[in-house]
């Protein structure tokens, strides 16, 4: 009974912390006669809604969560020991693996710290291509984002069905580029591995073309849906402090109102020649967040209108750079993308061997996971699954 | 019971000496005398009766095997895609298979579960949803059982299950279980009250709680076209719609499906139970389905009434089986697009929506028998009276239910 | 009002229902066995060996057991020994054969990278993805005989690429010939030195391609 004596169990509730601003739904944690125990349940490793090998152990009140530990762990493969362990080359598959719906960004955030070390500079159509093939993994990942957050809401998979149908459509495209439709394995140092032919091209842009059509058919069927609304607004709110001192980023900080996109902010790449807009939510709720996603998407799609267009001709590799034998300079680098999960951050130390002497990956799913209790005290279980649909996470980069 | 429309078309078939409606009408119960009178005098009711519940359960048996495959293959097509087809021909021997695989499976109790109760519940589940079956009116000659009181019979009946589902759940000793069985006692007992309240109209208007009466009370066409159904009244129409939610809601249906919701309780009060037994509690939830829709259409759809009086040439039970079709493909489709309810907006929606709608309704529904008995202009005036009457305060509670929500605008960063 | 959102929501559902019977186009899934979908030229699963001769495939596989692949693969998943003696490959040159060349398709991961790193185009990627078997160790632990498939083969699944190395591969055979013609008139006074040069360092013989790359030779060990 000590055990779950509500004044120790969660010390946040009775004080709350500046950065939550008390605005926080208040918790009954009551321990007496008529109120009962509070109730201890793992969800997961094995439930069918926490996206992978993700456990929550709550403690419910009722059915109001009182404290939330989120565990992982579970996928743990040594990423980053393997990193130091093998060449620069042989770590550019594994990284299609950390967050492997997005296998085209992590391999993008890798080269790009690479190429910071060993100094290698990317021919502007091999740029142009990295763009594209960034906006359509954000495509395929926002699609999947929003098919499975409306499967947790309960759905019986129709919506999911409708968004996998458009991302089997751009996974073709990667299988016809790169040979695989996940695992694409396609950037390399200084450039990219294969050049597109004109036809893939216009098949990429048919897609592209059509995407808003699929999109409007999807929002059409449940985004003003009431249930919908009822289920996610005001559901999981992320104060912008809170979301700020966290580290949050990617669509999850932007719900929250804080304008900050690494792809406006560092302009890397040749994103400044692109014109888009940055989109921002409010209240920072489970619908912002859905919004958000949605609105990306549409900003994507006009990206990528203009980067099929506009794609000029040239080499995709830097002659200088060095496939079999590839030894960096000794230094450090970081290099980090705007991925449709957040930022996405590869730290290298080199000591002038063919093994990075440091490999550090910065996972934006893990980040974002941190603040799952914040967001989930206070709202029913099945909120909860609600909530830690809309933060987006793989577990392939969560436990790396 | 013949209607005089009725006999007017039989006379050209009786003229010709073929069997006409009448005969195919009886054709189910012909069978079943014949049967019965192959047995000694003294056994004859008993077979009377046993025939009649080994009739329903073939029938509605198969049917429960054909719902599995039509709702797989209605949502398959709903989702683009093709739905089972591998087990015979368009896979319509999937249920079969489906069987075969509950029956051979291992049956695991769980160590701590209840044993007992772990046991019972699938049983008392699954003949409490048959017995409803008891009271339905299937065609103009075919009802199981004639009772005055049919309609308290089948709420009577139908409750039941709420016990079994709790037993389930807290046989099982697993906490979802647990939640899941909570759940569902709350939402169930809540939903139990709109759906009455939405009987009692008919009731009250009808005068009579025998489904067959309610049924017959309904017969007659407005120039032998448009049905005097009670749905095509401002009051049944609202009723039918909530009666039609609350239904949902008492079997278990998306958008109501908190009980087992997968996404959050695995399975809810199902987690535990395999084999056989789970498939049990998946028969009682068609079965459950299938008589409250058999309900519905009793009470607001005209039962086995043909839809116009030159249509009645077709058997009587014809026509209930195509409206139970009907209205259990629109739950499915149902299915197929609405996400869940939690559980806390489905309480505010059956005791903040649905019950003081229902009791409106109940007004609205005396309103339109008073004025009806006064003619004249009033039973004229009487329709757009009952529309506001039905419209009106549904759009008051669904702008307060919904208040604060609402799709929202978006700025962009400068 | 109210109930608007969920009209909507069934108008969508009920516009698939009939669409996936008027248009083939919304429906993604095929029946698998019966009905195949085109693979992509592009397409890759797991690497094999290329051999010229489909008549003697273990004579003429192009690896010359350099090991670069075995070094560079991430997951490990390739076992290569060198052979003792040497055999002619074949253009006729006598070139150090894999004596033994396993891939343990278990622990590939279909990466390409063997692909990327090997000087000789000797390993490509395959494309046949049915390869379900009882044994692990038995079925999905692929040997030398097993991985080697004969240029035709490659020609038959990728003839961009084939038509590409192929062209390639005999223009660095031209070069290499004239040279070596070259080279005979001038070393044949030497021929003696010129044998103990090839047993010492047998790859960068070889290495002599006009590749911009050059692979360094493999560590003694």
């Amino acid at each position: 009974m000590s055990s779950s004596d509500p004044s120790t169990l969660n010390p946040q509730l009775s004080t709350p912390p500046a950065w939550a601003g008390g605005s926080g739904p208040t918790v009954r944690a009551v321990h007496d006669e008529f109120h009962g125990d509070l109730l201890e349940i793992s969800m997961g490793p094995q439930h069918p809604s926490t996206h992978g090998v993700f456990r929550m152990v709550a403690t419910l009140d009722g059915e109001t969560i009182v404290k939330l530990k989120p565990v992982f762990g579970y996928l743990h493969r040594n990423h980053e020991k393997l990193g130091e362990n093998t060449t620069y080359l042989a770590s550019m598959p594994y990284t299609d693996r950390l967050d492997y719906l997005c296998s085209m960004t992590n391999n993008w955030a890798y080269a790009l710290a690479v190429e910071k070390l060993a100094g290698l500079n990317v021919p502007e159509r091999a740029e142009y291509l990295r763009i594209i093939m960034g906006e359509l993994t954000r495509l395929v990942n926002h699609m999947c984002l929003v098919g499975f957050l409306f499967n947790d809401l309960g759905t019986s998979f129709t919506p999911l069905l409708y968004a996998f149908r458009e991302r089997e459509k751009i996974l073709d495209l990667f299988e016809a580029l790169t040979g695989s439709r996940m695992m694409c394995n396609y950037q390399r140092f200084g450039g990219c591995r294969v050049d597109p032919t004109p036809e893939w091209l216009a098949a990429a842009n048919k897609v592209v073309q059509n995407f808003p059509r699929f999109l409007d058919e999807f929002e059409a069927m449940l985004t003003g849906n009431e249930i919908m609304l009822a289920r996610t607004q005001g559901v999981g709110r992320l104060s912008r402090e809170l979301a700020i001192s966290a580290g949050i980023t990617g669509p999850m900080l932007r719900a929250s109102g804080v304008d900050y996109d690494l792809r406006k902010v560092d302009g890397y790449g040749f994103y400044p020649r692109f014109d888009f807009r940055v989109p921002l939510g409010e209240h920072g709720d489970t619908y912002d967040r859905y919004m958000m996603r949605i609105l990306e998407m549409r900003e994507s799609v006009k990206i990528l209108q203009q980067a099929i267009s506009e794609m000029p001709l040239g080499p995709i590799m830097d002659p200088k750079a060095k496939l079999r034998g590839f030894r960096p300079r000794a230094g450090e680098a970081y290099g980090r993308i705007e991925g449709p999960k957040g930022e996405i951050g590869f730290y290298l130390i080199s000591d002038g061997m063919p093994n990075p002497y440091r490999y550090r990956v910065r996972p934006p799913s893990f980040v974002n996971l941190t603040v799952l209790e914040d967001m989930c005290l206070g709202h029913t279980v099945a909120d909860a699954v609600v909530i830690l649909g809309s933060i987006d996470i793989v577990l392939g980069e969560v436990d790396r | 019971m013949t209607s005089p429309a009725l006999s007017l078309f039989n006379a050209p078939f009786a003229a010709l000496a073929i069997p006409g409606p009448t005969f195919l009408e009886r054709a189910p119960l012909e069978l079943r005398d014949w049967f019965v009178h192959l047995f000694p005098a003294p056994a004859q009711w008993l077979v009377h009766h046993l025939i009649t519940i080994v009739a329903v359960l073939a029938v509605f048996g198969l049917f429960f095997a054909f719902l599995t495959i039509a709702e797989r293959k209605l949502l398959g097509r709903l989702q683009n895609r093709l739905g089972p087809n591998r087990t015979g021909p368009f896979g319509f021997m999937q249920p079969f298979a489906d069987a075969i695989k509950a029956l051979t499976k291992e049956d695991v109790v769980p160590a701590a579960a209840d044993k007992l109760l772990h046991f019972l519940a699938p049983v008392i589940v699954c003949s409490f949803a048959l017995m409803t079956f008891a009271v339905l009116p299937f065609g103009r000659h075919l009802i199981p059982l004639e009772l005055d009181a049919a309609v308290l019979y089948f709420f009577a009946a139908g409750a039941a299950t709420e016990l079994a589902i709790f037993m389930a759940g807290w046989s099982s000793r697993n906490k979802y279980s647990l939640l899941a069985a909570m759940r569902a006692l709350a939402q169930l007992i809540s939903y139990e009250l709109p759906l009455l309240l939405t009987v009692v109209p008919v009731v009250m208007l009808t005068g009579t709680l025998s489904t067959q009466n309610i049924v017959l009370a309904q017969g007659g066409w407005w120039h032998g076209v448009i049905p005097h159904w009670h749905v095509f009244t401002p009051w049944g129409f609202a009723g039918f719609l909530i009666f039609l939610v609350a239904a949902l809601a008492e079997t278990n249906r998306s958008p109501f499906d908190s009980p087992e919701a997968e996404s959050e309780l695995i399975a809810g009060h199902l987690t535990e139970y395999s084999g056989f037994k789970y498939a049990l509690f998946f028969m009682a939830e068609y079965f459950g389905m299938t008589a409250l829709c058999g309900l519905g259409v009793t009470l607001f759809l005209g039962g086995w009434q043909a839809p116009s009086v030159y249509l009645q040439f077709i058997p009587s039970y014809v026509w209930f089986g195509l409206k139970l079709i009907a209205m259990i493909l629109l739950l499915i489709w149902i299915r197929g697009t609405l996400l869940r309810l939690r559980i806390d907006q489905l309480m505010r929606l059956s005791w903040k929506l649905l019950v003081p709608l229902a009791l409106i309704n109940l007004l609205n529904a005396a309103f339109w028998f008073q004025a009806g008995e006064l003619g004249g202009a009033f039973a004229i005036a009487r329709w757009p009276v009952s529309i506001g009457l039905a419209v009106l305060p549904f759009i008051a509670f669904g702008r307060r239910l919904g208040r604060g929500l609402g799709p929202r605008t978006y700025r962009y960063a400068p | 009002m109210l109930g608007s959102g969920i009209l909507k929501g069934l108008a969508v559902t009920a516009k698939n229902f009939v669409g996936s019977y008027r248009s083939p186009e919304r429906m993604v899934t095929v029946e698998y066995p019966e009905q195949r979908l085109p693979i992509p030229e592009a397409y890759r699963n797991f690497p094999f060996l290329v051999t010229e001769n489909a008549e003697d495939p273990m004579g003429t596989l192009r690896c010359v057991a350099c090991q670069i692949c075995e070094k560079e693969c991430p997951p490990q998943c390739i076992y290569i020994e060198k052979s003792k003696d040497k055999k002619p490959d074949a253009t006729g040159k006598m070139q150090i054969y894999p004596a033994v060349f396993e891939i343990d398709t278990s622990v590939c991961m279909s990466c390409q990278i063997c692909v990327e790193v090997c000087p000789f185009d000797a390993i490509k990627m395959d494309q046949v993805f049915e390869i379900a078997a009882g044994d692990r160790f038995t079925d999905l632990l692929l040997k030398r005989e097993q991985l080697a498939k004969p240029n035709s083969y490659f020609h038959q699944i990728r003839p961009t690429e084939a038509e590409e190395v192929d062209t390639r591969l005999a223009a660095e055979r031209k070069a290499a010939e004239e040279k070596a013609k070259a080279a005979a008139a001038a070393a044949a006074a030497k021929a003696a030195a010129a044998k103990a040069a090839a047993t010492a360092a047998p790859t960068t013989k070889t290495a002599d391609a006009p590749s911009a790359d050059a692979p360094k030779p493999p560590p003694a060990a």
